[in-house]
């Protein structure tokens, strides 16, 4: 017997936990002497007023999607992927070496080919943790952490070693040829007759981000290797009594989460910087962490908790521009969301809980009264 | 009269929405040896567990030696002088048995002076009641007969008045058992009160003074074990009369399904499971595998169900197939007309928060009947053939939507047997087949068992309950420590001689 | 390399390895008890902060040390609640409270003092102070042991001998107490625990609160004593360093204190000498960065030794039904 109804497993939870982080959020706002209403206003009309804010929106969103997933498809066969951070550095990696050494002559054969080398590196960044993992036993959330910072180090040393332009001063690549530009939504709405900001950094990554949501749904849950993978994360002696390989999915799970992580790097590399630059991904590999968490490991419910992180990012930096509420306090609602929807799902699923069953003994006495 | 030693008065505990305990009320007299009985998830270990304060009673109270006590932790209980012997020993595993021994009753803040009188107290407690074990062995070093000496030394340097057992042979071989039997007697002679947990009724009859029987969450007799008999227990455990016997007309056996020659088993930490054993199976009989949980029972079937590599040779219709590699894994073993329907349902038999119907393509999702493509699978096909699969086997809900783990475990048994057996295949290894399932579920799987053999299939049956091995089995084989002891008949052998064998101990030398 | 050299890689290599050994014993506490802390960055980063803080406002370094030591506490009262009270995932708990920590601290630096998210430079009193040990005076001739006592051994602050004296302190409170006992064993098996009449509530909350304490204090050495104030994301990973050297040392106080020196040294020489030229092969400053992480990724794949963390770490304890 079920102890509550699926909708309120899949909508109520994630709502009140939401609900908690934003009413804790406000009072920080408060704390500071802020007024959290008119924050919450000016972050939404900074976040989704004008198509120039929608353009940042989706474009924070279009990286939020790539970690989110990449974090979530680990979930399924229970690997906790701290990494995704270190592997859209390397994700980014791979796109410069592709669009600054091969000469591309459209931007849609040099996406194609960005893509498949983000993906190449981003999984291959995972494939040691991942390996260690299946094999040897090493927690692979451990791993995957020490795996960023030995990334950071890593582009740091070829960014200021090896491929910074002779001359230049800032550890960045050089700028990447015209062809591998890609069309931004201004560009893409524009030839169907819509106006859209022609400022704003979204870009055609956001079409190859909701490809991947439909690809990773159709993996998860419509194929074999999708039905082995969520086999062996809810039980993996029961996998191993089936014949799944647990080596196996450890690996194709990982190499497939590191190569979403790394694809973000064809929408801040590729399509805003056009150059990689130290620290391109922002922290985007961590908040993949709470979209995935929020969005229950579903695509969709990634999709929407990434538009929802994307609000919160152009919003935040609207509130730093515009208020004495410094950037940080994204983070700081970044950390409250992971805490509610992750860390303390039971503070709000235990009250539910007892109150769905409550309700439903409420019922069978009637019935057995009538 | 005498105040009773222990009185429990109207328990009820209910988990979410299951009725554990139903208003229970229970008298145990000092001095005597009390036994519980009733089939698995009859709600015995959760009563007990409620006395010891693991759990909290929704309503009811607890008297001890005529006083109302309030038992909210175990730490009350253990004040009041109770001790409890769990089913899965609560040690430390990589802790002394004198460190297991103190933990929670140390004398101070500094541990030396504790250990030095503990150490002292377990010298005298093995020499007053035949508990010897070594103080400084670590807990995963000694065997589980060991482990439950250590669980009983743990109540007793408590100074616990009243001692309570849960199923503590299922582990133990018969002479395991029979000193363990020895030891609560001679507790009992010094004015302990012992409460034994069982769903064996041998053990019942032979030790109690006093039994309870309980299903459902319900408590439906208190009797003297004097004054009844094992098929009126049987009867009240169940509720209606049962058939303790399974009818079956004698084997035909044809040819060999499965041949094991020289197969060992050498698990991860480097024990060698399996020695070195050789039996066959032929086609149309059931090979019964009697033996105590833990003599490589486990090891013969992972092995030949393929997630357990091993050396020697396994062939199955004539044909070698592979031990180690990535040849040998649960999916070619399928493929090679292999069905295993395993000992543990519930770890790995089902995935318990998979629906019903993805469940029943669990091991054959590989099978083209399920997929609609090369990439995609066929979600209606499944569904539609669990449907087919829960009708024949009359599982209850037949709804394919819910979850494996809101079938009861009868029900979820049968959606196992049905995916193997409905697979036609040549041969069947089942593991515990009845563990934790209700009668009429077990009538209904030794039905399937026998007509499968009667089609031809080979049967390898492991089980612990003996009596299971000795109505369904045509020849039984005792398992010991890794080793087949020998082979009988079921005609031909009794249920001592197999616990000899069990026990390590041949005909000859008994 | 001359003995000046030496001597002061030495006494930079303790500065380093303070924070990192407190942390690593907090770690060493929390994980020992069954409680995986990834958020000992965050504890840390929001005692350095608080400390640095009140220790500015007040003028009084050891109002800061407690304000450091509450701040960090009150992370893991959070990180209780969520992984012991209400048995929720540890990793994840552990997260969040990274992130909180690391925008908090901006968040209230900013409103307070409005610096761009760090507090104005410590000076004085509100500074931890170098401590001269005794008989520096006398010793200081004798040679090679005199400039050995004196540059290495005396001359830090008050919580560089704190920290050391944690070693054996830790050692005996684990190994040769009542507690330990308890604690060691809820680590292992929470039910073994529970049935002998303990709270393994109660027992775990105490050691993520010693883990608190001690991850406050690191942090308030960040800001009060290796440095004059808070500035944003000092930690800079030390956290996770002190986790690499949780695993490194097995989970063993004496063996915390090596591995947290021989990680505190890879700093030392990282800040010293940048790039390290070895013969024609120069090694850069970033490969000496990344070491500590390195050699935690060679140890957990078990090539030096195998690493078994306690046996119910990670795991909410739940009575089984």
């Amino acid at each position: 017997m079920q102890k509550m109804p699926a909708w309120a497993d899949v909508v109520l939870i994630p709502l009140i936990s939401l609900l908690l982080a934003a009413i804790l959020s406000g009072l920080v706002i408060l704390a500071i002497g802020e007024n959290p209403w008119e924050a919450l206003k000016l972050m939404i009309s900074g976040s989704v007023g004008s198509s120039y804010a929608w353009g940042y929106t989706l474009y924070y969103a279009t990286n939020f999607i790539f970690t989110g997933l990449a974090v979530a498809i680990a979930f399924h066969s229970r690997m906790f992927n701290i990494g995704g951070e270190g592997q859209a550095m390397l994700g980014g990696l791979g796109v410069a070496y592709v669009c600054l050494f091969i000469p591309w002559p459209h931007w849609s054969l040099a996406l194609i080919g960005a893509t498949a080398a983000s993906a190449l590196f981003g999984a291959a960044w995972a494939a040691l943790p991942a390996y260690l993992q299946a094999r040897r036993g090493s927690h692979i959330v451990i791993t995957t952490i020490m795996f960023n910072f030995i990334a950071a180090a890593f582009l740091n040393y070829l960014l200021v070693n090896v491929l910074k332009p002779m001359g230049a001063m800032d550890p960045a690549t050089a700028k990447f040829p015209a062809p591998t530009h890609l069309p931004s939504l201004h560009d893409i709405l524009g030839a169907f007759g819509i106006p859209f900001s022609k400022a704003a950094p979204a870009n055609v990554a956001l079409l190859v981000a909701i490809l991947a949501c439909v690809g990773v749904w159709l993996l998860v849950w419509r194929t074999r290797l999708g039905y082995e993978i969520r086999a062996f994360g809810h039980s993996e002696s029961a996998a191993k009594y089936a014949g799944i390989s647990p080596t196996r999915i450890i690996m194709l799970s990982m190499l497939i989460s590191g190569g979403l992580a790394g694809m973000m790097a064809i929408n801040n590399v590729m399509g805003e910087a056009e150059r990689l630059v130290l620290n391109s991904t922002e922290g985007a590999g961590f908040i993949g962490i709470a979209v995935a968490l929020m969005g229950r490991s579903h695509p969709l419910g990634v999709f929407l908790a990434a538009i929802l992180f994307g609000i919160l990012y152009q919003g935040g930096a609207e509130l730093a521009l515009w208020t004495n509420i410094p950037r940080e306090m994204i983070v700081v609602i970044q950390a409250l969301v992971i805490l509610f929807t992750g860390a303390l799902d039971n503070m709000v699923r235990m009250p539910l809980e007892k109150l769905f069953l409550a309700l439903r003994r409420g019922q069978t006495a009637t019935t057995a009264g009538e | 009269m005498s105040t009773p030693a222990i009185e429990l008065k109207g328990i009820s505990k209910a988990f979410g929405p299951v009725q554990a305990n139903k208003d229970i009320s229970i008298r145990v007299m000092p001095g005597t040896i009390h036994g519980i009985i009733g089939e698995n998830g009859a709600g015995k270990s959760t009563l007990m567990s409620i006395l010891y304060g693991f759990y909290k009673a929704d309503a009811g109270e607890i008297w001890i030696n005529g006083k109302k006590t309030e038992i909210p932790d175990s730490q009350h209980a253990i004040r009041a002088g109770i001790g409890m012997v769990f089913q899965h020993f609560k040690l430390v595993e990589n802790f002394t048995v004198l460190e297991n021994v103190v933990l929670g009753a140390e004398d101070g803040a500094l541990l030396r002076p504790t250990l030095a009188r503990a150490r002292a107290q377990l010298k005298k407690l093995a020499e007053e009641y035949e508990l010897n074990v070594d103080p400084d062995a670590l807990i995963e070093d000694i065997g589980v007969g060991m482990q439950q000496r250590v669980e009983i030394l743990k109540s007793l340097y408590r100074q616990a008045d009243i001692l309570i057992l849960d199923e503590p042979t299922g582990v133990l071989t018969p002479a395991e058992a029979d000193h363990l039997f020895r030891i609560l007697e001679s507790l009992k002679r010094e004015g302990k009160t012992i409460i034994l947990i069982t769903h064996k009724l041998r053990e019942i009859m032979e030790i109690t003074d006093t039994v309870s029987v309980m299903r459902r969450g319900e408590m439906t007799a208190t009797v003297r074990t004097a004054d009844t008999s094992p098929p009126e227990l049987a009867e009240l455990m169940v509720g209606r009369k049962v058939l303790l016997r399974v009818e079956k007309a004698p084997a035909r056996p044809g040819d060999k399904v499965l041949e094991v020659r020289n197969l060992s088993v050498t698990d991860d930490k480097g024990v060698k499971r399996i020695k070195d054993i050789s039996f066959e199976v032929r086609a149309g009989e059931i090979l019964g595998i009697a033996g105590v949980a833990g003599n490589g029972q486990s090891e013969l079937l992972e092995a030949l169900g393929g997630y357990q590599s091993a050396t020697g040779t396994i062939l199955v219709n004539g044909q070698p197939i592979d031990l180690t590699g990535s040849k040998s894994d649960g999916r070619t073993r399928r493929d090679r007309g292999i069905a295993h329907v395993p000992e543990d349902r519930q770890r790995e038999g089902l995935i318990m928060d998979f629906q019903a119907w993805e469940n029943v393509a669990f091991g054959y999702h590989h099978r083209p009947e399920y997929q609609k493509n090369r990439f995609l699978m066929d979600h209606a096909a499944m569904k539609a053939d669990c449907e087919r699969k829960m009708e024949r086997f009359d599982v209850r809900p037949p709804n394919p939507m819910l979850l494996a783990k809101s079938f009861s475990g009868g029900n979820q048994q049968k959606l196992v047997v049905a995916r193997e057996i409905e697979r036609n295949p040549d041969l069947l290894l089942v593991g515990q087949p009845t563990r934790g399932v209700d009668i009429g579920a077990i009538e209904f799987i030794h039905q399937q068992l026998v007509a499968l053999r009667d089609q031809g299939k080979a049967i390898l049956l492991v089980s612990v309950e003996l009596d299971e091995i000795l109505s369904l089995s045509d020849r039984i084989a005792v398992m010991f420590d890794g080793q087949i002891m020998g082979e009988r008949m079921p005609a031909e052998t009794t249920a001592k001689e197999l616990g000899l064998l069990m026990a390590g101990i041949r005909g000859e030398a008994a | 390399m001359d003995l000046m050299t030496f001597l002061q890689l030495g006494d930079s290599t303790f500065r380093l390895s303070t924070p990192l050994l407190l942390a690593c014993l907090a770690g060493l506490f929390s994980e020992r008890a069954g409680i995986f802390d990834i958020g000992l960055e965050g504890k840390m980063l929001a005692a350095a902060f608080f400390s640095g803080a009140i220790a500015f406002v007040s003028g009084s370094v050891w109002l800061g040390l407690l304000a450091g030591i509450g701040a960090s506490l009150a992370l893991s009262l959070v990180h209780g609640l969520a992984s012991i009270t209400f048995r929720g995932n540890q990793l994840i708990s552990g997260v969040a409270i990274n992130f909180l920590a690391a925008g908090l601290t901006v968040v209230v630096a900013q409103d307070w003092f409005g610096q761009g998210g760090r507090t104005p430079q410590l000076a004085g009193a509100a500074r931890f102070q170098n401590i001269t040990l005794p008989f520096t005076e006398q010793i200081g001739h004798v040679p090679f042991l005199g400039p050995v006592y004196v540059e290495l051994i005396s001359g830090h602050t008050f919580i560089v001998y704190l920290a050391a004296l944690c070693v054996p302190a830790a050692w005996w409170l684990l190994f040769r107490t009542r507690f330990g006992l308890r604690l060691r064993a809820v680590g292992e098996n929470p039910a073994a625990v529970d049935t002998a009449g303990i709270s393994v509530v109660r027992l775990r909350f105490v050691a993520v609160g010693i883990c608190g304490v001690l991850c406050g204090i690191a942090g308030a050495y960040l800001a009060t004593a290796l440095q004059a104030g808070f500035i944003k994301d000092m930690t800079a990973g030390r956290g996770f360093i002190a986790l690499a050297a949780l695993i490194f040392a097995k989970w063993r106080p004496w063996y915390a204190l090596y591995a947290c020196l021989l990680f505190g040294l890879l700093q030392a020489v990282a800040l010293r000498f940048q790039n390290i030229n070895l013969g024609g092969f120069v090694l850069p400053v970033q490969f000496m960065d990344a070491l500590p992480y390195i050699l935690t990724v060679v140890i957990l794949a078990g090539f030096v030794g195998k690493a078994i963390p306690p046996r119910a770490g990670g795991e909410p304890y739940v009575k089984e039904r």
